[in-house]
């Protein structure tokens, strides 16, 4: 019998792996027990890293059938195996909840047996929380490939957000690497959840008392620089999974080397991709939330994310006859194009200027990066100018100044610019 | 003029309903608390009357709408005389017809109260992540905190909702009084400087739930466990969780 704070170490330290930990989405409340669900969710603390725990994220066991090679808890890695007990993963969550330590809990496993049995399993955990503690926190539920569709429309009646992950962007990587998986027994389950919330949905317009179903949605992760996908199809295949099963978030988790014993992947020593990775996110956001449509950010001319700057701003610098806005003219969907202004601000510039046109001054008390907008956009105060600068004199001018985070990261190993 | 007001939102909303009625346009609510009092002649003592605040509340959700109004109650809980004097001017405008005063972000003064604001709810929301409980052995959680601003009233009723089945107390050691909730309703209470001294170190003083010391290291181990030591990244880190409050952090102590 391990002690229970040994199992925690492993199952702890093998779930991290999994990015997403939002908590927010789910409108349950607290009917006579405890907890409810936060809509913006709500980060407990952060790690060393500065990634946010706000779920308690643990594997019900790192015991697992298949052999993935990029995965810590594959059958040949030898690592320090454990699982937990149904009563102990209840007991742990409850007690970190009361304590206000966690939003919830994110539950995965390895698969031991077949797909079924560990599903059933995770069930039982959450069905126990659910109906003997009469908790009403978060959960998020990690669906098992291949359990059947009945284990995983009951859970659904239980859980918060459920998510299946890609782990490689395409089929040929993933076969490369995990000959076992493919994206099709991810796909399955994705649109299968997909449909079962829209037909609740459609149910609860006619009947009230429809029990909620996954009400935060579905999520999934795609593993970058593993394997040799580029950017342009990333953000295509994310592009789609967003489209076909109305995801809320795609995670893109810069990979990680766990070992040197696959000479296909990146070894032990190698730095994760960590700017890759957040250009990733910023042309996600810009999908999802700034009107941007992904052909506009890559392309098949442009396959790659600039990583010296962020993709709005390389954007704009592809397309100078967008240039410059009048803030105190144009839409907001063009002002929120403008790179250095965000769509708080944006807001904030619209409604400010009926009441008279923005100056200089104006806009930096607002919050704008104004000394990486001034190049594209006209105010009040702007002086009249012949033509435009050049692109290429502003991008370097922007370098210069040394406004962008990943500056100093790049340029250690890439001198070719100046 | 300096009206001098007992530091309560009542009080704040008797001086807007005074400035009207003295025809005093431009005011600077202070408290007795400003040391700086003495050298301020021009002066007046405001009393807090319930019945005029109330007008002025009341005068204000007709004119913007009830949770708009709200944002003035939670722009006076910074305790930032700079936000008071804002909320002041912009009020005063308010009252004067210009409704839509409030979307001038040109103005600096309504820019500093928006700004404020959005401090406000960090803060709210920093105080909804960062409190933790302890168990004692008669099953109360009790926390303490040290917000930068006044910001427990505008928490108790998430953690009333949220913690509904268990009795639960949250003290702000800086402004010396908490939120007690004995499983039906909260109320304020202050404590003395005993009991308070008594709660910074439980493990002696307080008898404690026997389970108590174990899940806060289990919670400690599972934040140790959870980070990933190739993508360490201590700026970000102190973003997100500022020095002040570790002092209070189980994972951070």
């Amino acid at each position: 019998m391990q002690r229970i704070e040994e199992k925690l170490k492993i199952l702890a330290d093998a779930a991290k792996y999994d990015v997403s930990c939002s908590s927010s989405g789910s409108t349950r409340k607290n009917k006579d027990g405890i907890g409810d669900a936060s809509a913006s969710g709500i980060c407990h603390t952060y790690t060393e890293d500065g990634r946010c725990v706000s779920l308690l994220k643990i594997l019900l066991t790192n015991h697992c059938i298949y052999d993935c090679a990029f995965c810590v808890s594959r059958k040949s890695n030898d690592v320090k195996r454990a699982a937990f007990t149904v009563e102990e993963v209840v007991d742990l969550t409850m007690n970190f909840y009361r304590r206000n330590y966690i939003e919830g809990l994110f539950l995965s496993s390895g698969i031991f047996k077949n797909a079924d049995f560990t599903m059933e399993r995770m069930l039982r955990i959450v069905k126990t929380l659910r109906q003997k503690e009469r908790y009403n926190g978060y959960i998020h539920l990690k669906t098992i490939p291949g359990a059947s569709e009945e284990l995983v429309k009951e859970a659904g009646l239980y859980v918060d957000r459920m998510s299946i992950n890609l782990e490689l962007p395409t089929e040929a990587g993933l076969k490369l690497v995990a000959p076992e998986k493919d994206h099709e027994s991810v796909r399955k389950p994705l649109a299968f959840v997909n449909e079962q919330i829209k037909s609740f949905k459609e149910e609860k317009k006619l009947i009230k008392h429809t029990p909620i179903f996954v009400p935060a949605g579905q999520s999934t992760q795609m593993v970058i620089g593993a394997t040799p996908e580029n950017d342009f199809e990333i953000m295509q295949i994310a592009n789609n999974f967003y489209k076909n099963y109305n995801l809320k978030r795609v995670y893109y988790s810069g990979y990680i080397p766990i070992n040197n014993s696959n000479s296909l992947l990146p070894q032990i020593g190698s730095a994760p991709p960590l700017v890759r990775e957040n250009r990733l996110y910023q042309t996600d956001w810009l999908l999802r939330f700034y009107g941007f449509q992904l052909d506009e950010i890559l392309n098949p001319q442009h396959i790659h994310l600039d990583l010296d700057i962020d993709p709005k701003l390389s954007w704009a610098l592809r397309n100078p006859h967008f240039f410059p806005v009048d803030v105190n003219a144009a839409d907001f969907n063009a002002i929120i194009r403008i790179p250095g202004i965000g769509r708080q601000s944006a807001l904030k510039i619209v409604q400010a200027r009926k009441f008279g046109r923005l100056h200089a001054y104006q806009l930096q008390k607002i919050g704008i990066a104004y000394n990486r907008a001034k190049y594209f956009l006209r105010c009040a105060d702007s002086p009249f100018m012949l033509g435009h600068p050049s692109m290429e004199y502003v991008r370097i001018a922007i370098l210069n100044a040394g406004n962008q985070k990943s500056r100093q990261q790049v340029s250690a190993g890439q001198l070719t610019l100046f | 003029m300096y009206y001098l007001f007992d530091g309560t939102y009542l009080g704040f909303l008797s001086c807007v309903f005074e400035s009207f009625e003295r025809k005093e346009a431009i005011i600077v609510p202070i408290t007795p608390k400003d040391h700086q009092i003495d050298l301020f002649k021009d002066r007046r003592t405001i009393i807090t009357d319930s019945g005029k605040a109330l007008r002025v509340q009341k005068g204000l959700q007709e004119r913007i709408g009830k949770a708009d109004a709200m944002d003035f109650y939670r722009a006076f809980l910074s305790e930032d005389r700079k936000a008071w004097l804002a909320s002041f001017f912009i009020l005063r405008q308010i009252f004067s017809g210009r409704t839509d005063i409030r979307q001038d972000f040109g103005n600096d003064d309504v820019l500093y109260f928006s700004q404020i604001l959005k401090k406000v709810s960090r803060e709210r929301h920093r105080m909804k992540a960062f409190v933790r409980f302890s168990k004692s052995s008669d099953g109360l959680f009790f926390a303490l905190v040290e917000p930068d601003f006044n910001v427990l009233p505008l928490i108790s009723d998430f953690f009333r909702k949220r913690y509904a089945d268990m009795p639960w107390l949250i003290y702000d050691v800086k402004r010396n009084y908490g939120l007690l909730f004995d499983t039906r309703q909260v109320g304020e209470v202050q404590l003395s400087p005993e009991e308070v001294q008594d709660a910074t170190m439980p493990s002696i003083a307080i008898e404690m739930d026997e389970r108590d010391e174990l899940f806060q290291h289990l919670w400690k181990q599972y934040y140790t466990s959870t980070n990933i030591e190739a993508r360490k990244n201590i700026k970000l880190h102190l973003q997100h969780v500022p020095r002040r409050y570790w002092k209070y952090l189980v994972e951070k102590k």
